[in-house]
């Protein structure tokens, strides 16, 4: 019975082997691939184990962390002044994850980013636990209180940023929520968090409205189609008349209008009267002059069409699509299929008032190591040039004109240069639905441009005509304008 | 002349007794466990446990007692198998005691901690390894009992059939008044017995009259019909209890043997065919198996949006990695209830002791292993050789079974892991189970007595004058 016995030796030893193999492919192959699955929750475990560095705001953390008395996470985020800050932090939440800057800049604030290499290895040396690092964000905290209870309990947003740098001074978006509430794993927090989903509360507060969401720009985009005009030679000088007739009728239409609001001055107007009174007509015919491509390149130049414009929160990709005469003609004047996220129209704004240089929005200035040790830092950087300086002087001046004495009077700001355009966006299938308020403008001191800022106001019941944006955003813009210049006193 | 000066080629000389070797490995075997323990408490609470004394005393005395009487009464009793039951058997406690530490799954509902039960059930274990060392002179004995084992070990894997499903499966039943019971257990040494005896006897009858077909030996209808009963058995258990653990280990175990005695390859092919037949035909109606075959092939699927205990066990050994967490510091309570105290305990090890430890513990598991089967080849008798290998081959196969299912290798299936998983029945038959194959192997390795002064060699000696 020996040989078959010495058989089942083998074939049991055999077993052990096949034991000893497959622990080490669990173990030591997918080893890393297991220890890191997003349902594993050890990760969250190790995550939420230490206090999570803060993101910072002129100085001062927005974020904070709070022990948790039960459960498996130690530690839980807080928020100083959350709904107001939650466009700009997002969340962090042990139950639902996180989003915004408080996912993209993890690692940093949870102190696994390779980066805090070194100081990770002094903690290690030195037995003090894990720490993370902070997140300093270029938002400026006057100005985006300014912005927020501007838009008070409208719904709408805000995006203010620096001209001269493209950091973002403001961000806000309403109606906000606050991520401290559902930011552990409790049941409350569960029920807080299923609450806000779009599902349950048709105002969808946790929709960033000033990065994610698009709107037509309605009359806010003139100043883009002016920008096309001079950049392509239509039309040079803006105090000259334009072959603007009255009514103009839509290219390849059956002798379709293209409406004013109300009665005014728009024939054969000036490029810089006709944005004063925001003339449809002579602003449709530039772009249906202009055509398609060049229309289209001109937006692209400002920025639409990029799906990647991360700062670093990605923000929503702002369309000027190919599309047939009469369409192009209306996407002209910020309406049709035209749509862009207010920061877009920000960024629109900053690159007028920057001599034609658009600078690539950002709004982390820094990530700092738990040992405040700068570990990356933000050079602001060019990202297209739209205007020739000589062309963006003049757009400048047509703007200014708006808030002098056209439709954007309500930005005016003592002893400041103010530009602006006012746009009322038309919305929904046959103009049903109300329309969007937007104002989108710069103020301009002796020692440079600080601000430029784009506001848009969502479904408000007052009024509707070309003065909406005035009498809505423009209050708005002017206080965020004046909390910037404030400051930079 | 020099050949009248031995009388016989038989000499006295046997192998070495290996007792101290024993008792020196003993040592290791209580020392390991001890400092296992202080490093949890170390690690858990930031001081050594209160309980360090009574563990280490309690340990070491289970381990010298056994030591003694395995000295008097199996003196040449395989060294290694005793110290290697004591490490796993003390491990497994501080690994129960440790997890005893997570609040989570030591609540009332799921029988608070487990740790001292086990400590006492495992004092029970070592009693019933006294006692069959002490008891039990001669393992042929057992051979006079090869029917009435059959008997026993039927009425052992039935009757959980009577009684509810507990914990997910029907392999228990509930005596009133002392608790609860894993008959499969004690129905593996049972039935190995049984095969021992049924087998030795049969062996020719089965090996040599049968037919060639195909250039397979099969056997004649009436020598068929026990192994096909014990093939249905196995089915029924698979079908009725749902364990399909307990099912392939019996039906793996009577082939080993089978082979073993009859040294034919046949019966290994065609308890292939059967045992493939049967699951195939199982498996198909069976949505319990399904399920766990659907389990294995997909072991990171989330369930109800809910990660399962397939996927939680998967990310312990994933976490532990090459060295482990240490121990008291894994997160293998998440694989949640009871089961990262018994059937699971191996990711706990996995994720604390990491890839090492595992590797080590499996090894001690091997090596425990191959000594029964060594202890088989040494066996004079085919009673012993048969029993010997048939208890190391469903320890092996229990091994496998539960360690394969518990990283993946194979669908998984409830079973315990002998000495380390908690459970009081799966204990006190593993130490049964060692105490029989020292027995085994004492006989083995006891020297041969010394001939009788052979008085016939006087007398024919031719004397010259």
């Amino acid at each position: 019975m020996n040989k078959p016995l010495r058989r089942v030796a083998i074939f049991c030893g055999l077993l052990v082997l096949s034991l000893l193999i497959r622990v080490n492919w669990v173990q030591f192959v997918q080893a890393d691939e297991l220890k890191n699955d997003t349902n594993n929750r050890r990760v969250a475990i190790e995550r939420y184990s230490q206090p999570r560095g803060n993101i910072i705001v002129g100085g001062q953390a927005i974020t904070g962390s709070t022990t948790n008395d039960s459960g498996d996470f130690k530690y839980k985020r807080t928020y100083k002044d959350g709904p107001m800050w939650a466009p700009v932090t997002g969340y962090a939440s042990q139950a639902f994850g996180s989003n915004q800057l408080e996912k993209l800049n993890d690692s940093i604030l949870s102190g696994t980013d390779d980066k805090l290499f070194f100081s990770r290895t002094v903690d290690m040396f030195t037995g003090e636990k894990q720490k993370g690092g902070d997140v300093v964000t270029t938002l400026n905290p006057k100005a985006q209180k300014a912005a927020y209870d501007g838009l008070g309990k409208s719904k709408g947003a805000v995006a203010a940023i620096n001209p001269e740098t493209g950091a973002i001074l403001a961000l806000a978006s309403t109606p906000s929520y606050d991520p401290s509430t559902f930011a552990g794993m409790s049941d409350k927090d569960a029920k807080a968090y299923n609450a806000l989903l779009k599902k349950n509360n048709p105002d969808d507060p946790m929709l960033n409205r000033a990065l994610r969401q698009t709107y037509p720009p309605g009359s806010t985009f003139k100043v883009v189609t002016a920008a096309a005009a001079l950049e392509n030679g239509l039309y040079t000088d803006i105090n000259a008349k334009t072959d603007s007739p009255l009514p103009w009728y839509l290219p390849d239409t059956a002798h379709q209008p293209l409406n004013n609001e109300g009665n005014i001055p728009c024939e054969n107007a000036s490029l810089k009267e006709a944005l004063r009174w925001s003339c449809n007509t002579v602003f449709g015919k530039i772009s249906a002059d202009l055509g398609n491509k060049k229309m289209k390149a001109e937006a692209e130049k400002f920025g639409y069409n990029d799906a990647k414009i991360d700062t670093p929160v990605r923000a929503a990709e702002s369309v000027y699509p190919t599309d047939n005469r009469p369409q192009n003609a209306m996407a002209g004047i910020g309406q049709a299929s035209n749509r862009a996220t207010p920061l877009q129209m920000a960024m629109i704004t900053s690159a007028i008032a920057n001599g034609g240089k658009l600078m690539k929005p950002y709004m982390v200035d820094k990530l700092v190591a738990p040992n405040l040790n700068v570990v990356q830092q933000h050079t602001p950087e060019a990202m297209s040039q739209p205007l020739k300086p000589e062309n963006a002087q003049k757009l400048q001046e047509m703007m200014e004109g708006v808030v002098k004495n056209g439709t954007g009077t309500n930005g005016q700001i003592d002893g400041v240069t103010v530009g602006g355009k006012t746009g009322t966006a038309q919305h929904g299938e046959n103009n049903k639905d109300n329309p969007y308020a937007w104002f989108i403008s710069y103020a301009k001191t002796s020692k440079g441009t600080p601000v430029a800022v784009a506001v848009v106001i969502e479904g408000s019941d007052t009024l509707r005509g070309d003065i909406a944006g005035g009498k809505l955003a423009a209050p708005i813009a002017k206080k965020v304008m004046e909390a910037v210049l404030d400051g930079n006193k | 002349m020099s050949s009248t000066t031995t009388t016989t080629t038989v000499g006295t000389i046997g192998a070495p007794s290996r007792r101290n070797t024993e008792l020196a490995m003993l040592v290791f075997a209580v020392l390991i466990p001890v400092f296992a323990y202080i490093n949890v408490g170390l690690a858990k609470e930031g001081s050594v446990p209160a309980g360090i004394l009574g563990y280490s005393l309690g340990l070491g005395l289970l381990a010298g007692v056994t030591h003694l009487v395995v000295r008097k009464w199996a003196p040449y009793a395989d060294p290694l198998m005793l110290p290697i039951a004591t490490l796993l058997n003390g491990l497994g406690l501080v690994f129960i005691w440790r997890l005893d530490q997570e609040p989570q799954i030591t609540t009332k509902q799921l029988g608070g901690a487990l740790a001292p039960g086990q400590m006492m059930w495992s004092t029970i274990g070592v009693a019933l390894f006294l006692g069959v060392l002490i008891f039990l002179k001669d393992h042929r004995v057992l051979q006079r009992y090869t029917y009435i084992s059959m008997v026993v070990a039927l009425v052992l894997l039935i009757a959980p059939i009577f009684f509810p499903a507990k914990f997910g499966a029907r392999i228990w039943i509930t005596i009133p008044g002392v608790g609860s019971l894993q008959p499969g257990e004690f129905a593996k040494i049972v039935i190995a017995i049984f095969f021992a005896g049924y087998l030795m006897v049969k062996r020719d009858a089965l090996a040599l009259a049968s037919r060639r077909f195909m250039g397979l030996y099969l056997p004649r209808g009436r020598d068929l019909g026990p192994i096909l009963v014990i093939w249905a058995l196995s089915l029924m258990i698979l079908v009725f209890e749902t364990d399909l653990g307990t099912s392939l280990l019996f039906f793996g175990l009577f082939v080993v043997m089978l082979y073993v005695a009859t040294e034919r390859t046949s019966w290994i092919v065609f308890g292939l065919l059967l045992s493939a037949g049967g699951a195939v035909a199982v498996a198909t109606f069976e949505s319990h198996v399904q399920t766990r075959v659907h389990n294995w092939l997909n072991p990171l699927e989330l369930l109800n949006g809910g990660v399962t205990e397939t996927a939680q066990a998967m990310y312990s050994f994933g976490s532990g990695g090459i060295l482990g967490s240490g121990l008291g510091q894994g997160y293998s309570r998440l694989i949640g209830g009871i089961a990262p105290k018994s059937d699971y305990i191996l990711a706990t090890v996995g994720e604390e002791a990491g890839l090492a430890g595992l590797m080590a513990i499996l090894l001690l598991y091997g090596l425990l292993i191959e000594r029964g089967i060594r202890t088989a080849l040494a066996a004079r008798d085919p009673f012993g050789k048969l029993l010997a290998v048939g208890l190391s081959g469903a320890f092996a196969l229990q091994v496998f079974v539960v360690a394969g299912g518990v990283t993946g290798l194979i669908p998984l299936t409830g079973m315990t892991m002998p000495f380390l998983a908690q459970g009081g029945s799966s204990v006190i038959a593993n130490w049964a189970l060692v105490a029989l194959l020292l027995r085994i192997s004492d006989t083995a390795r006891r020297p041969a007595p010394a001939p009788a002064p052979s008085t016939d060699a006087e007398m024919t000696q031719v004397v010259r004058p």
